[in-house]
C-alpha cells in the first residue's frame, strides 16, 4: 500500500501561498497526513480537517478537504460541533504546542475526556514560531527565547501524559524523523473509534534552534535525535537516563463509550416520545 | 392542530420557538439567568435526532455552534453577559465566516459577574460592537412572552437570509416571567430553510462569492465539493488574502448585507403615538413598561405614545426620523435599564431637533411603569 502517491491530489492546486520556512517539519507530517488518509482510502469529501493559530494552523488551507482555519487554540471545540453534528465523517484537528496546550488545553482535555471520535494531531515545535519565537508550554527549561532571553526557567508539559490523563483513548507519539511510523500511527488514530492524540516532535530551527545553538535545520533534527527515546528502549532505561528525553510510541490504545454514540443512543431511545 | 397552550417561561419559549424554527443543534455553559434555556434543549433536542452538547465553556459553545452550522444545521447558543463577553472571538468568526447562528443574551446586571439574578438592558451595546474589527450586528429585543417565541424564529430566519449571527437579547425579567401563551403549530410558521449551495457540474463553490448579490450563497461541509474558510481576511474562495481590493471589497459588502437591507431586518412598535404630543423610547421589558406608563399618562391627560424597537440592530434611523421629521412630537424621552446606551443612537438621529431626556435604571430591579410616569412628569 506504500507506494505512489500523487500528493496533488490532496494538495489545493488554487492556493499555494506557503507560510513555511524552508526545512520545517509540518511538510514531512503532512506527507505522513497525506499517506495515511491514501492507505485507508477515504475520501476527501468525507473528511473535515480543523486548524488553529499558527504555522500548523496553515495546513487546513494548503489541502483539499473540508476545511476550516480557527481561532487560537480553538479548533478542538469547533471540530466537536462538526464532529456531533456529521457523526459519521472523519474530523481531524492540527494544533501545536501553543495552540494545543497553552490557549487551547480546556478543549484538548475536555476532547480527550469525552472521547469525541477527533483525531488530533499535536505538531510540537516546542515554541511559538509564527509569532517570532516565545516559549510556549513544551519549551525546554534553559531554552532562550524571545520571552526566556535568560534561560527558561518555566516548567513544562507532557502532552502525551496529559492526553493520557484526560481520557483519550489512542494516544501516540513520534518524531518528523520517522515518517513511516508517524504514518501509521496516524494511520491507527484515523481507524480508532474515540479521541485519538498523536504528538509529533517537530522542528523549528528558525525561532528555536537559532536561539539554542541549533541554527540549520540538520542540527534541531539532531537535537531531536538525540533526546527522544523509543518506549522499547525506554522501558529498559533508568529515571535518570530518562531524564529530559522523550519518548516516542504508542501508549494507550484502550475502548471506551465515544461521546457522539452515546449521544444518538440516547435519541434513538427517546424516538416517538 | 396545536395544543400547546400553557404557561411558559420566556427563556422556556425562545427554547421551544428554536426547535419549531428547525433549530437542530445546541451548544451551551451554564450561566444564570439564561439555564432554562440549555435545560429545555437538552430535553427535547434528542427528541428529535437535534444535537445537543454542554461545552466546557462559553468560548466552546460559540465555536461548537459555529462548527455544526457549516455542516448545514441551523445552531444555536445562549447565555448572559458573562458569557457573551467570552463568545466574542467566536462572534467575530462567525461575522468573518458570514456563519448563520442565532446567540440568546439573557441580559443581567454588569460588568463582570454583576448581579447574576437581576435584569438589566446593559449589554446592547455590547451586542453591536462586542467582538472587535468592523462587523454587521443584528439584534432583536422582544418586549414580551409572545415576542420571545415569535422573535426567536425570526431570529433563525434572519440568520439564515443574511448569514450573519443574530442576537436574541432579553432580559432577567423576560427570561423568567411566566406566562399564558397558545403556541402555533409549527407548520403554520414562515420558517426560511437552509438552502445550501448544490454546485452545476464542474462549477467550484465559492463561499464569499461577490457575484451573487450581498449575501453569498451559504454552503456545508460533506456535500461533494471542498472549501476553506478562514478567520484571517479572504477571497471570494474563502482563502486567505493580502490584496487590498479584495480586502476592502468583501469587508464593504459584509457590512453592507445588513446596512441595505435594513428595512427588512427592522421591526418596531409604535403605540398610542397617533395623537401623542410626546414620545417614550424603549425597548425589551421597559417597553412594556413604558406601555403601561403611556396609558396612565394619558389618564392624567398626557398624551404619550411609545417608540417601542424590536429589532434594536441595525438602529431604526429612518423609522425614528420620520417621527421626529413629522414635526407632531414635542419630545423624546428615552428609558432603559442601564446608565445611558441607546440614548446616544436616539440623539445621534434626532440631530438636536426635538428636547431628548432620560429615564437611566441600574440598580437590579426593573423600570416599572410608575418609574416612568413619575419621570416623565418630572422632566416634561
Amino acid at each position: 500500500m506504500a507506494g505512489y502517491i500523487n500528493f496533488e491530489y490532496y494538495l489545493r492546486q488554487d492556493y499555494r501561498n506557503l507560510q513555511w520556512c524552508p526545512g520545517c517539519g509540518d511538510g514531512a507530517i503532512l506527507q505522513a497526513f497525506f499517506r495515511a488518509v491514501h492507505e485507508l482510502n477515504i475520501s476527501k469529501d468525507d473528511m473535515a480537517v480543523v486548524s488553529g493559530i499558527g504555522c500548523s494552523g496553515r495546513i487546513s488551507g494548503y489541502i483539499d478537504f473540508n476545511t476550516m482555519h480557527t481561532t487560537h487554540g480553538r479548533p478542538v471545540a469547533f471540530a466537536t460541533g462538526i464532529k456531533l453534528a456529521a457523526p459519521d465523517k472523519y474530523v481531524v484537528v492540527f494544533g501545536g504546542d501553543g495552540d494545543q496546550t497553552a490557549i487551547g488545553g480546556n478543549h484538548f482535555i475536555h476532547a480527550c475526556r469525552r472521547n469525541i471520535d477527533l483525531t488530533i494531531i499535536v505538531i510540537n515545535n516546542n515554541v511559538y514560531g509564527m509569532t517570532g519565537g516565545q516559549y510556549s508550554p513544551t519549551t525546554p527549561t534553559g531554552f532562550k527565547t524571545q520571552t526566556t532571553p535568560y534561560g527558561n526557567y518555566d516548567s513544562q508539559f507532557d502532552i502525551v501524559n496529559l492526553a493520557i490523563g484526560a481520557g483519550a483513548t489512542y494516544v501516540a507519539r513520534e518524531s518528523v524523523l520517522k515518517p513511516v511510523i508517524l504514518t501509521k500511527y496516524i494511520k491507527k488514530a484515523l481507524q480508532h473509534k474515540g479521541c485519538s492524540v498523536v504528538e509529533v516532535v517537530s522542528n523549528c530551527h528558525i525561532n528555536l534552534g537559532r536561539r539554542n545553538k541549533m541554527k540549520s535545520p540538520h542540527a534541531v533534527l539532531d537535537w531531536i535525535k538525540e533526546h527522544t527515546v523509543p518506549l522499547s528502549r525506554a522501558k529498559k532505561m533508568s529515571e535518570e537516563e530518562l531524564a529530559g528525553k522523550v519518548v516516542t510510541g504508542e501508549f494507550v490504545e484502550i475502548e471506551k463509550p465515544e461521546f457522539t454514540d452515546s449521544y444518538y443512543k440516547l435519541c434513538e431511545s427517546l424516538k416517538g416520545e | 392542530m396545536s395544543n400547546r397552550k400553557g404557561v411558559y417561561t420566556g427563556n422556556e419559549l425562545i427554547a421551544l420557538a428554536a426547535i419549531d424554527a428547525g433549530c437542530r443543534f445546541y451548544a451551551g455553559y451554564p450561566i444564570t439567568p439564561s439555564s432554562e434555556i440549555m435545560e429545555v434543549m437538552s430535553k427535547e433536542l434528542p427528541k428529535v435526532g437535534g444535537a445537543f452538547i454542554q461545552m466546557e465553556d462559553e468560548i466552546a459553545s460559540m465555536a461548537a455552534a459555529i462548527g455544526a452550522a457549516w455542516t448545514g444545521v441551523k445552531a444555536m447558543t445562549a447565555s448572559s453577559g458573562p458569557g457573551i463577553s467570552l463568545k466574542a472571538e467566536h462572534i467575530g468568526y462567525a461575522c468573518i465566516t458570514e456563519t448563520p447562528v442565532v446567540i440568546v443574551n439573557i441580559m443581567r446586571g454588569g460588568p463582570s459577574t454583576g448581579f447574576p439574578t437581576a435584569p438589566s438592558q446593559s449589554d446592547v451595546m455590547q451586542a453591536r460592537w462586542g467582538t472587535h474589527g468592523d462587523h454587521p450586528t443584528i439584534a432583536i429585543v422582544p418586549g414580551n412572552a409572545q415576542e420571545m417565541y415569535y422573535e426567536t424564529v425570526r431570529a433563525f430566519n434572519l440568520a439564515e437570509k443574511f448569514r450573519t449571527p443574530v442576537f436574541i437579547l432579553g432580559d432577567e425579567i423576560l427570561g423568567h416571567m411566566n406566562t399564558m401563551v397558545e403556541l402555533p403549530d409549527p407548520s403554520e410558521l414562515d420558517v426560511v430553510e437552509r438552502e445550501i449551495f448544490q454546485p452545476k457540474d464542474g462549477e467550484k463553490y465559492k463561499p464569499f462569492d461577490m457575484s451573487k448579490g450581498d449575501v453569498p450563497p451559504m454552503g456545508a461541509f460533506f456535500r461533494g465539493y471542498r472549501f476553506h474558510l478562514t478567520g484571517l481576511n479572504h477571497n471570494e474562495y474563502g482563502y486567505p488574502t493580502i490584496e487590498k481590493d479584495m480586502i476592502r471589497q468583501q469587508q464593504e459588502r459584509m457590512m453592507k448585507k445588513v446596512e441595505n437591507h435594513a428595512d427588512e431586518i427592522v421591526k418596531n412598535e409604535l403605540f398610542n403615538m397617533e395623537d401623542a404630543e410626546y414620545v417614550i423610547f424603549a425597548y425589551g421589558s421597559t417597553g412594556a413598561a413604558a406601555k403601561l406608563a403611556s396609558k396612565v399618562l394619558r389618564e392624567k391627560g398626557k398624551k404619550v405614545g411609545v417608540f417601542r424597537p424590536i429589532t434594536i440592530w441595525p438602529f431604526p434611523d429612518k423609522q425614528l426620523d420620520e417621527v421626529i421629521a413629522s414635526g407632531k412630537y414635542k419630545g423624546i424621552m428615552v428609558a432603559e435599564a442601564n446608565l445611558g446606551q441607546i440614548i446616544y443612537e436616539v440623539e445621534r438621529v434626532n440631530k438636536g431637533r426635538l428636547p431628548i431626556k432620560d429615564l437611566l435604571k441600574l440598580d437590579g430591579t426593573p423600570v416599572s411603569p410608575t418609574d416612568i410616569v413619575n419621570r416623565f412628569e418630572e422632566v416634561f
